[in-house]
Parts: structure tokens; C-alpha cells; sequence
């Protein structure tokens, strides 16, 4: 009998604690399924931050570090350069790798460290209860913005994509969306190319998912799903910035 | 073994790299910038790795993730720079990463100066970092004890998987001496890092590099294990010399730099008729407390030198306990004390002891 659904390998048999309706366990979950499909687990080690994502070491089934907040690229570049036979990824939101580790991810990406960095921008942060974000959209209310972001007094969000795509270090970048079945399946293969991209040895490989945030935005997961297309995406848009066919 | 006249911090870069350390991540400033220099091109040699990396917290997570991936790490950096590594110690000494961190002090606060000083003695010994932890802290006091506890320093790291300071100062990194380098350490012969993040490869069981405890009881247990390895580094490697301790009724206590200073002093005070002596601690955490309880007895008073306001001297009064009396002479912001000036503090506290009793 042929099993139609099943636990990745990559995955533990923990129940996650993410809120109903996030779209963090679809993440986990594709990523681990690369993982398997790329045989990767024996050699994969991960990098936490600092946010929802925090406990993610419970979470998949492979060697794993926990990083200071922001600081994930820089121990997953400490890892790489031990074990260059390892296949080495960090798992971030965005007030971890938008905020306080922007010097962090630019200069991994200068570099060109050959990682993976899967990068979950919901515009808010979320395991603090909710506060601006540099990712929040203007106008949107958070426990910090309570009159809605005002770009006069804190700017327009960071578009973490666009500004590594200057850095020829960066070779795949790619924006990708999980409000819908068609876009995690894209957002699955632009996983699955991004550890590829580090199993050549080509470069730094990041692939931004734009996220929502059911809890902190006050909303039903449907209508967050539904605010991600009609808000997030006109301001990210979805596709790749860098792609590794560039650089070959 | 011939004798080499090297620059203090570069006979740090050359023992690191006897010692087996093949991954060094850094970022300039002054006075140590030799020690990144001087890796830069010896690493290359040995098929290590060199990495200038952003930032000063940049590297210390670089050698947090290297360490945990099982290598031999060191990062090198002074006083601003230190304090900035601070958050990412307090990550190493909580998941428990070996690592060998050199702190070539100047003075502060702030930017300071870049003369040498002993004013960061409270940020190594007490904890920069926050969290209950303590890091082994060694403090040479010329350049060949320099070569030889860089050199330990990664065994004593691996072996309580903590990490470890090397505390010199501005004069040391850039004063010469003649030094015996130790012998290139076979790498096959250092010890198995079984809990690193390797990859699982073959393992039943997947590793972890984690500081997170977030249900208290797992969090207390976890410092109180740390707590009993602390009292073992305590009970195992706590290490000091003293000279004159047979004869002397005064004794001098300073450690690094400044003991070489007081040496000089004591020569000058013993030529005078007095007998006094010097209780040199090697390793500043754990402090040598003990060696002050078999002195009491015959010792009529210490004095106590630093190039702080009094940092050391507060460890020196604690381990006293009152027992004799503790004088305390210090100059501090990049001044160097001056050996007379040395001898003379000491005679004011023969003085004042003297009166007392």
C-alpha cells in the first residue's frame, strides 16, 4: 500500500506551538520535505533566531544551533566554515534578519557564504505580541504603531530582497507567497533551489516567504491569508531578484 | 628548541595555532590588531581559516557557531571591542562552546585610549555578560606564560566546554621578548567533540548548541550543573606564584603587566633591609583565594597594585576577609605605575600597618 500522506523524515513527531492558521508549520513542513528529498538530513544543520521561530530545533529532526537575535547568519557562517560538507541553514523572521541583523545577513550575503537562509516576513513581530516591524506597511497598526505606521516618523518598510539583490555574493534570491496551495508549491521549489544553490557551492541562496500573522493582526487565518495578497504583495513582490543561472 | 624574539601579539597568533586552532573570526582594533594580521598569514600555512567578519558581535557569533560545529576557535579583540562580544560569551558560556577569546585591554570607559590598562578585570572575572556564568580567565604576566596559556587555554576550553580568556594588555601585545614556542599539536590527537553540530551523519540521536530553557526547572537545573562545573574548574585549575613567600612579612599582590613592575620594586625594597614579597594570581577566575589563607598567618599586610581604581583588589579584600590589613595602590586610564613609586606605596603601608599594631 502506497502511503499518499505522511511526516517528513525531517520533521520530529512534536506538536509545534505556532498559533492556528500561521503558516509557519507549512514552512517547516516543505523545508523538511527538501530536506528529505535532497537527502540532506544526515548532513543538515540548522540555525534558530530569535522570534516565533525560536524553538524551531524541536522541530525539525536534524543537528541544530540556537542563535542570538539577528545573529544567525553569522553562526551559520561559523558552522559552514568548520564543516563545508554540511549543508547549512538559517530559519528567520523578520524582526530577527530585517531589524537587528541586518549587518549580519548583508554581510553574509557579501560574502557570498555558501548558506541557505529561509527568511518569514510578516511585517509584525509576532512572539512579542505584536509590535512594528521595519517590514510593517505603511499605515498598519501594531501595539507600538497604534495610530498606523507613519513613514514620516519611522519610514517605509525594508525590502530586504531588493537591497541583498545589489550584492553579487547573493546569487538566488526569490520572493514567494504560502496564502495559496499554487504559491507554497512555488515557495517549495524556490526552497528546494536555494539548498541546491549551497550543494554547488554557488553562493548565499535566501528565499523571502511573505507570511501572515493571523494573531497580532487581529485577524480570522482566511482574512489574513487574504490580507497578504491584497496588502503585502503589491508592496513585495513575488519572484527572483538574483538567480543563480546569472552567475553560472 | 631555539628561543624567537617575537611581538607579543603575535606569539598569541603562532601559539594558537601550535595549540591546534584553525578558525579564527575578528575584527580590528588597537592594540591587538597583530593577532589578526599576523593569522591572516599564518593561517593560509595550516589550511585554517581566517575571517574578518563585520563586527566585533559578529565574530563572537561566528566563533559561537564554529565552536558548536566542533572546531578549535579563537577571536582576539580589546576593551570596546570586548564589550561588544559580550551578549554573544553570554550565549557560548550558557550552550557550553569551547572557545579561546583574547582581550588585549586599554583603557576606558567608552573609546578610552589606546594605552594600555587592567580596567576590564570586573567584565572577565564578574561576568560582562548577563546570566549566572563564569569564564576561565588567565592573566600572563610576560610573553613566554603568554605563549604557554594561549596554548592551554584550548585544552582547559575543550575540556570543561567553557570558554576562555587570555587577558593581556596594551603592553604585552606590543612588547618584545624572547619566547620557546610548544610543539605544532597533532590534530588527530584532539579530543572527540561528540555533541557538536556536525551534521547526524550516523548518529541515533540529533545535537544541539542551545542556551533556551524555557520551563524554570529545566532552566534551574541547567545553572546548577553549570554551578558544579564551576567549582570544579575552581577546585582543579586554580593557579598562582608567589615569591619571597618564605620570608616576607609584606606582601605585593598584582597579576599581568604590573607584576612585572612590582618585581622590580620588591629587588629595591629588599637592597633596603625590608622583606616583602608578591602573590601573583595566574588564573583571575577561578581566583586563588587559598593562597591567601596560608599566608595570614605570617603576612602583616598585602598591598594590592593594579592599573584600574581597584577592580582586582576587591577579590583580594573578599579572600582576606579582613584577616590582615589590605592596602591598594593603582593608576589607571593608560598610566603605567612607576616601580618607585611602587616601593614607595608599600613602605607607606609598612607605615601604616606598622602604627597600627
Amino acid at each position: 500500500m502506497k502511503a499518499a500522506f505522511r511526516r517528513p523524515e525531517s520533521l520530529t513527531d512534536v506538536q509545534t506551538h505556532y498559533c492556528p492558521g500561521c503558516v509557519h508549520g507549512i514552512v517547516h513542513r516543505i523545508t523538511a520535505e527538501v530536506i528529505d528529498e535532497l537527502d540532506l538530513q544526515d548532513r543538515a544543520v540548522g540555525v534558530a533566531s530569535v522570534g516565533c521561530s525560536v524553538l524551531a530545533y524541536d522541530y525539525f529532526d536534524v543537528d541544530f544551533q540556537q542563535a542570538a537575535h539577528g545573529r544567525a547568519p553569522a553562526v551559520a557562517t561559523g558552522i559552514k566554515r568548520v564543516r563545508p560538507d554540511a549543508s547549512v541553514f538559517t530559519y528567520q523572521g523578520d524582526g530577527d534578519l530585517a531589524s537587528i541583523g541586518t549587518a549580519e545577513i548583508i554581510h553574509a550575503a557579501m560574502r557570498g557564504e555558501k548558506i541557505t537562509v529561509i527568511f518569514i516576513n510578516n511585517a509584525i513581530y509576532g512572539m512579542t505580541g505584536g509590535q512594528m516591524a521595519p517590514t510593517t506597511l505603511r499605515g498598519q497598526k501594531t501595539t507600538t504603531s497604534p495610530y498606523g505606521r507613519d513613514t514620516e516618523h519611522s519610514g517605509d518598510p525594508i525590502r530586504v530582497c531588493e537591497m541583498l539583490a545589489t550584492l553579487p555574493g547573493a546569487v538566488y534570491l526569490e520572493r514567494t507567497s504560502c496564502h495559496d496551495a499554487r504559491h507554497i508549491m512555488q515557495t517549495k521549489r524556490a526552497i528546494k533551489k536555494a539548498f541546491e544553490v549551497q550543494e554547488k557551492g554557488q553562493g548565499f541562496a535566501m528565499v523571502e516567504v511573505v507570511s501572515n500573522c493571523p494573531t497580532n493582526w487581529g485577524m480570522t487565518p482566511r482574512e489574513s491569508l487574504e490580507w497578504v495578497e491584497e496588502n503585502m504583495i503589491p508592496y513585495y513582490p513575488l519572484g527572483e531578484f538574483r538567480s543563480p543561472e546569472e552567475v553560472e | 628548541m631555539s628561543k624567537e624574539l617575537v611581538k607579543g601579539n603575535e606569539a598569541v597568533g603562532e601559539a594558537a595555532i601550535r595549540a591546534g586552532c584553525r578558525y579564527f573570526f575578528g575584527y580590528p582594533i588597537t592594540p591587538q590588531n597583530e593577532i589578526p594580521e599576523y593569522i591572516s598569514a599564518r593561517m593560509p600555512e595550516v589550511d585554517g581559516v581566517f575571517l574578518q567578519a563585520e563586527s566585533e558581535v559578529a565574530a563572537i557569533n561566528m566563533v559561537y557557531g564554529a565552536g558548536g560545529a566542533g572546531g578549535r576557535i579563537m577571536t582576539s579583540s580589546s576593551s570596546p571591542g570586548i564589550s561588544l562580544k559580550q551578549e554573544g560569551i553570554s550565549y557560548i558560556a550558557g550552550a557550553e562552546v569551547p572557545c579561546v577569546i583574547v582581550n588585549m585591554i586599554r583603557g576606558g570607559p567608552g573609546l578610552g585610549t589606546i594605552q594600555p590598562a587592567q580596567s576590564d578585570y570586573f567584565q572577565a572575572t564578574k561576568g560582562g555578560g548577563h546570566g549566572d556564568y563564569r569564564m576561565i580567565v588567565l592573566g600572563p604576566s610576560n610573553l613566554q606564560e603568554l605563549v604557554d596559556l594561549t596554548y592551554e587555554a584550548f585544552d582547559l576550553a575543550d575540556r570543561y566546554r567553557n570558554p576562555v580568556m587570555v587577558l593581556g594588555d596594551g603592553v604585552m601585545g606590543q612588547m618584545m621578548e624572547p619566547v620557546v614556542f610548544p610543539e605544532m599539536r597533532d590534530l588527530d590527537e584532539l579530543p572527540e567533540k561528540e555533541w557538536a553540530t556536525t551534521g547526524r551523519g550516523q548518529r541515533d540521536e540529533t545535537n544541539l548548541i542551545n542556551s533556551l530553557y524555557l520551563d524554570p526547572q529545566d532552566s534551574y537545573e541547567h545553572n546548577m550543573r553549570l554551578a558544579d562545573k564551576y567549582a570544579r574548574i575552581k577546585e582543579n585549575e586554580t593557579r598562582f606564584k608567589t615569591l619571597h613567600a618564605d620570608d616576607a612579612e609584606y606582601m605585593f599582590v598584582a597579576y599581568g603587566t604590573v607584576a612585572r613592575i612590582v618585581r622590580k620594586a620588591i629587588e629595591s625594597l629588599r637592597e633596603e633591609g625590608h622583606r616583602v614579597g608578591l602573590l601573583r594570581p595566574i588564573t583571575l577566575w577561578p581566583f586563588p583565594d587559598e593562597a591567601f589563607e596560608q599566608l595570614v598567618e605570617q603576612v602583616k599586610g598585602f598591598l594590592t597594585v593594579e592599573m584600574s581604581t581597584g577592580q582586582m583588589f576587591e577579590d583580594v579584600r573578599l579572600a582576606l576577609n579582613g584577616a590582615v590589613p589590605a592596602e591598594f595602590y593603582g593608576t589607571t586610564g593608560g598610566i603605567m605605575p612607576d616601580y618607585r613609586d611602587v616601593a614607595e606605596q608599600m613602605k607607606k603601608t609598612m607605615d601604616k600597618v606598622g602604627d597600627a599594631s
